[in-house]
């Protein structure tokens, strides 16, 4: 990731609701292309910093640019079209089938989608194309977020936002969907940030790993350097766990040889 | 006695008046709920303030609302001029519409609170626009609970609906309160069982839309609007098929001589050739303000009661200087004529058992005074506001034990099974005689008299034709033939009359 344009600037943003500071003065650029991990315990910030990129939060002070442009200045349904958002909850519509949750976006911009473009995002996110038809609560968790991911994908965004994607998986629907996505960000060259609390998942996934502690940015570095005990206590703390678990396993497998 | 099965397919168009009331009321509560639930989806200050007013005017009896728009219309008259209805549809409309407001709107305000806060946040996260918002994920969503909350309304308004007689608007209510007062219980039961009939029935057609709401069920969900629309089409056209000029309405209070005068005029109305249409059982006070406004043509009115609630006069000119000063006043002030007295008194008395009156030793309202502590006094619902009431009291010192209100057919029978020693009862009811009752003299003349007078609004108080129809009316009625009349129509024995047959035979009694 080098020399790429800047297409996210964080410009000393800073959110408060009430006495609380939940962001408290973030300054940060992303590059077009890079697939941004933002990692952090419950409360310290990371979800809000990434609301305040599609206008979900509206930062108390500082600003938000998106190739260039204050976030604010854009009418918001119009930017939450170019950007796509994956969260938790999923929030598939249940009063429409699969295709129309897919399709809802380009919907909305007064395109239609047609049934091939629908049948092309359910494969990429390996689901079966007939499962246009079917209705949300006919599917199990992973499916619906596999199409919570076609959804967000379906407009052609320039940018992923992703907010604890796959939180509420079962650990092997996770791994399998976590690599679709770091594949599918490769592949139709997107920029991706995520939001997650698990470092493994962010050290495996993301070519750059962003810590917040307390509202704020206490670590910015590659998997590589935070492997090899980069990025201060906070960072290593959180690193220190699946480092910790890996080694376990290892040396279980070595007392099992 | 009447058959249930035989009264119920004459109801037709009092279904059809029905329908189409409620389906208004419910129509227009939609039309203020809906908006105001999306306001107060948007602002909890909102929220609170809405369905704090509707749940209190959910508080106020329904009769009661339904009354209070009365004196409203009236007095909105000075801004939207005379041709503002006063009676019937527009005040019926309105109460119930008031009433439907609370079902429906808190129904939608909990359905959008408690729509799934994920698929919201997706509906803003795929940049949705408020509007957007609302017609595709908000509305559809809530749908369901919205059609509960409607059905809800509908179930109310139709019951409510019922009372709307009291405000003259026909409805089922019609039979109910016509039974009620003359105890023609087949006639209450027929009118019941119509009015839980179209409130099961629209329960179950809505209960068939919510179900395709739910289930998103296109067909199930328009085959249920699209039966619901042709229900009400069907009653629409029934009422328009019923209407034509406007018809001489004739009014009667809530008991059982206005009924039956009221088909005496009636009747004689048609043998000369007019149309005439009944609103019966309205309130007093009602009837009053509807003769001066031209909202009903004909009514029955007694002179104490004209002048004590209108002429609000408290002293006791004499029958003759009373009346003459009431006709004159009648026409001055609401233009309205006072075509004669018909010739029979029906004045408040008291009335006791004739052995119990006895038994305490007492003839006269004097005589009361030593043992009233002792007793409860009855009235019906009106009489202890009533100036007439407090005239007593205070002329003679009254104290009771206790007093209790009671429709005026059921005071009788308090007086018989001892809920009650003294009622007010009316000189022109046939059961004082029949029930062996004792009428107390009035020595200190605090009651006023109470003749009948035939009352004609301002709209008709000038045709020759309705003038001359009913002139012969006039004088003709003695209180005895009244009194058996009355009692005609009161008794619970096989030879029990419909107002219209004793009205027929007060007609040959009177020899008119």
């Amino acid at each position: 990731m080098t020399a790429a344009a800047p297409i996210l600037l964080f410009d000393r943003v800073i959110c408060r609701f009430g006495d609380i500071t939940a962001v408290g003065g973030v300054t940060c650029v992303i590059a077009a292309g890079s697939f941004v991990a933002l990692v952090g315990a419950s409360g310290s910030g990371k979800s809000t910093l990434l609301k305040t990129v599609n206008t979900l939060v509206a930062p108390t002070e500082g600003r938000v640019l998106f190739g260039g442009e204050d976030v604010s200045a854009l009418n918001p349904a119009r930017l939450r079209r170019r950007v796509g958002y994956v969260f938790q909850g999923v929030g598939l519509f249940p009063h429409f089938p699969v295709g129309e949750n897919i399709a809802i976006g380009p919907r909305l911009a007064g395109e239609k989608l047609p049934p091939e473009r629908i049948a092309e995002l359910l494969a990429l996110v390996e689901l079966d194309p007939a499962m246009a038809r079917r209705m949300p609560d006919e599917l199990s968790g992973g499916q619906r977020q596999r199409v919570g991911v076609a959804r967000a994908l379906a407009g052609e965004p320039e940018l992923l936002i992703m907010d604890e994607p796959f939180g509420a998986l079962d650990p092997v629907t996770r791994a399998a969907l976590g690599n679709k996505v770091r594949e599918l960000h490769g592949a139709l060259g997107l920029t991706t940030v995520m939001v997650t609390h698990d470092m493994a998942e962010a050290l495996l996934l993301a070519d750059r790993v962003l810590v917040m502690d307390g509202g704020r940015i206490v670590a910015d570095e590659t998997p590589r350097a935070l492997l090899a005990g980069e990025g201060g206590d906070v960072a290593q703390g959180l690193v220190a766990v699946p480092r910790e678990q890996a080694e376990r396993l290892a040396a279980m497998e070595g007392r099992l040889a | 006695m009447n058959d249930i099965w035989d009264i119920l397919p004459g109801l037709g168009d009092k279904l059809a008046a029905h329908v189409v009331l409620s389906a208004s009321a419910i129509g227009l509560a939609m039309l203020i709920a809906l908006p105001m639930a999306v306001w107060a989806s948007r602002s909890p200050v909102v929220a609170r303030i809405t369905l704090g007013l509707a749940s209190l005017v959910q508080t106020i009896p329904a009769l009661a609302l339904l009354a209070l728009f009365f004196p409203l219309l009236l007095s909105l008259r000075a801004v939207f001029g005379e041709g503002l209805p006063t009676l019937g549809f527009l005040p019926a409309l309105m109460a119930l519409t008031l009433y439907a407001l609370l079902p429906i709107l808190r129904n939608a305000v909990t359905a959008q609170a408690n729509l799934d806060p994920g698929v919201l946040e997706a509906a803003d996260g795929v940049g949705m626009t408020r509007w957007q918002k609302l017609a595709l994920v908000e509305a559809p969503l809530s749908a369901p609970f919205i059609m509960a909350g409607i059905r809800t309304a509908s179930v109310w308004t139709i019951g409510a609906a019922t009372l709307a007689t009291t405000i003259g608007q026909p409805s089922l209510g019609d039979p109910i309160f016509a039974g009620l007062q003359t105890q023609n219980w087949a006639l209450v039961l027929a009118g019941c069982v119509a009015s839980a009939g179209l409130a099961l029935a629209a329960d179950n057609l809505l209960w068939v839309i919510e179900v395709g709401l739910a289930k998103r069920s296109r067909i199930q969900t328009f085959g249920g609007v699209a039966v619901v629309m042709l229900g009400i089409l069907a009653a629409l056209w029934a009422q328009g098929a019923g209407s034509d000029d406007r018809r001489i309405v004739i009014a009667s209070k809530q008991f059982s001589e206005q009924y039956i005068l009221a088909q005496l005029i009636g009747a004689r109305l048609e043998a000369a050739g007019h149309a005439v249409e009944y609103r019966d059982g309205l309130g007093s006070a009602v009837v009053h303000s509807a003769v001066a406004s031209s909202a009903i043509d004909i009514s029955v009115d007694y002179t104490g009661t004209v002048w004590t609630n209108y002429l609000k006069r408290a002293d006791n000119p004499g029958r003759e200087a009373m009346y003459d000063a009431i006709r004159e006043w009648e026409w001055q002030t609401n233009g309205v004529k006072v075509l004669g007295r018909l010739g029979f008194e029906n004045a408040y008395a008291f009335a006791m058992r004739e052995n119990r009156a006895a038994e305490l030793g007492v003839a006269s309202l004097t005589d009361l005074v030593a043992v009233a502590p002792r007793l409860t006094v009855g009235g019906d619902p009106e009489f202890f506001e009533r100036p007439e009431w407090i005239a007593v009291r205070d002329a003679y010192g009254l104290r009771f034990a206790g007093t209790r209100n009671f429709a005026p057919t059921f005071m009788y029978n308090a007086l018989q099974s001892g809920e009650a020693d003294v009622i007010s009862a009316y000189t022109s009811d046939g059961r004082i005689a029949a029930d062996r009752l004792l009428v107390l003299a009035d020595p200190k003349g605090a009651l006023p008299s109470y003749d009948a007078m035939l009352m004609l609004s301002p709209r008709i108080a000038q045709d020759q034709g309705v003038i001359a129809a009913l002139t012969p009316l006039i004088g003709a009625i003695s209180v005895e033939a009244m009194r058996e009349a009355n009692l005609a129509v009161d008794r619970e024995d096989a030879a029990k009359m419909t107002p219209k047959a004793a009205a027929a035979q007060l007609a040959v009694k009177a020899g008119i």
